[in-house]
């Protein structure tokens, strides 16, 4: 009897790990990336000639609670229809019993990617406006994510943010958005991206299930209240990538459950690691991050709002300036103008010295 | 405020203060009252014809260009009918002038919105 070598035993795993989409339309053309839950394919659906990505659950168990989380994770995404959030085409379940749901390809680079590239602070702040937007439309349609970090957010080809896994995410009742009592929540497991801190968790508690990232989640999302998350959960989040793209480092970990073996370390304030971060960028990110959330900006709306101002470089509502501050944010933000007349100025002085000269 | 009427009154303030100008120049200084009234006129012609163009195309380098031509081409008429020759002297500033107002029209006020059916 000949024995199978490794090479071969390996390339027979490879072939029985990979889907059956014969059922589909749907034809396979590599693996895109590959998490605890599942594999990301880029597929090709020759019906319309076009490529697209397809999340495959990675066990048979389409009528296991994490089958049926995966077909909510779907539905959840297919109710949100905005430019910020991936679309979801179809749904359905492989013959051999794994879930499926077909996506828009998205080609791009991730947030903390672009980050590294891009130096801009006005283009990263300009990205995670539109972020906030993506995530502001959710929640007006009663959808918190639980699980905003730089590596959820991909910058596309032609500049367009999307806002990506929604796997964690929670429905809001629709009466009761800023409440989470009543609240339908999906749990999904840990999904293994690295033994780092921006690795995502699910780890049950006795206060309920704690999901999200170290550093990103909120502290009553790292103390796994469940019931205590609302949209301002994810104002945090937003905050901490806020921290991220002003800084390049990500916030400390809260203190919870998450993090049994860690020492509450307070998140530095970003001038002290950037002096340049302006004082209005830094009291935005402050006011996102902060512990409670009732001190924080009660959505992400409000949040982009603040944004946009800083951008425009007109006063914010986390800042209050004294009058040296306003004076010096006019000038910086007319000095074309300024200059321009100045120079007309000049002008007309050169012209009325010469006449008299 | 609207691009139209930031031109307007970027154009008076501008003009009002190239006429004022005029005071400087001993040769026409007694005329200061009427060079002061068609530089503004100058002016207000210029900034809403800019303002206009401004809120019809939002782009700032054809902005400022138009605004160039407009305040060189006014300028012009200005000098041509004026005596003494002082080309130079009114068409520098004026086309100045009309810089300043197609960059502070494209820059600033209200951008139309566009009806969606």
């Amino acid at each position: 009897m000949r024995s199978l070598s490794d090479k071969k035993i390996e390339q027979l795993r490879s072939i029985a790990a990979n889907p059956d989409f014969s059922s589909t339309k749907y034809r396979i053309v590599k693996e895109l990336a590959r998490g605890g839950m599942g594999t990301v394919y880029l597929a090709e659906d020759p019906e319309l000639s076009r490529q697209i990505a397809i999340k495959v659950l990675s066990t048979p168990e389409a009528n296991s609670e994490i089958g049926r989380r995966m077909v909510r994770e779907a539905q959840i995404i297919a109710r949100l229809e905005h430019s910020g959030i991936v679309p979801v085409h179809d749904v359905g379940v492989l013959p051999d019993g794994r879930v499926f749901y077909a996506m828009r390809l998205v080609r791009g680079e991730r947030l903390d990617e672009y980050a590294a590239r891009a130096g801009s602070v006005k283009d990263r702040l300009r990205k995670f406006q539109a972020a906030c937007d993506a995530v502001a439309f959710a929640h007006a349609h009663g959808v918190i994510h639980r699980d905003l970090k730089p590596q959820n957010i991909m910058i596309g080809s032609f500049g367009e943010v999307l806002v990506l896994d929604w796997g964690v995410a929670k429905i809001l009742p629709p009466h009761r958005v800023s409440e989470a009592s009543e609240a339908e929540t999906l749990m999904l497991p840990a999904r293994k991206q690295g033994a780092n801190d921006s690795q995502s968790i699910s780890e049950d508690t006795t206060h309920g299930t704690i999901m999200g990232t170290p550093g990103y989640m909120s502290p009553e999302q790292a103390r796994g209240e469940v019931e205590q998350l609302n949209q301002c959960s994810d104002v945090y989040s937003l905050g901490a990538i806020l921290y991220f793209l002003l800084t390049n480092e990500s916030p400390k970990p809260t203190k919870g459950h998450a993090t049994p073996d860690r020492q509450f370390e307070p998140t530095p304030r970003p001038r002290e690691l950037n002096a340049k971060i302006s004082k209005a960028a830094e009291a935005i990110c402050m006011k996102a991050m902060a512990p409670s959330n009732l001190d924080r900006y009660t959505s992400a709306a409000e949040l982009s709002t603040d944004i946009a101002r800083l951008v425009d470089a007109e006063p914010v509502s986390a800042y209050r300036e004294n009058a040296f501050e306003k004076t010096g944010r006019w000038l910086g933000k007319n000095r074309y103008l300024i200059l321009l007349v100045l120079a007309y100025l000049l002008m007309r002085f050169f012209f009325i010295f010469s006449a008299r000269g | 405020m609207s691009k139209p009427l930031i031109g307007i009154l970027l154009g008076a303030v501008l003009g009002t203060f190239d006429g004022l100008t005029a005071w400087f120049t001993p040769a026409v200084r007694n005329e200061l009252a009427s060079i002061v009234v068609s530089s503004t006129f100058k002016g207000i012609i210029a900034g809403i014809a800019i303002g206009f163009f401004a809120k019809k195309y939002q782009s700032l380098p054809i902005g400022i260009m138009f605004g160039l031509a407009v305040g060189a081409l006014l300028a012009f008429l200005t000098a041509h009918f004026a005596v003494g020759g002082y080309y130079f002297a009114i068409m520098l500033p004026g086309s100045m002038v009309g810089l300043i107002v197609g960059f502070a029209t494209q820059k600033y006020g209200q951008v139309p919105r566009v009806a969606h059916s």
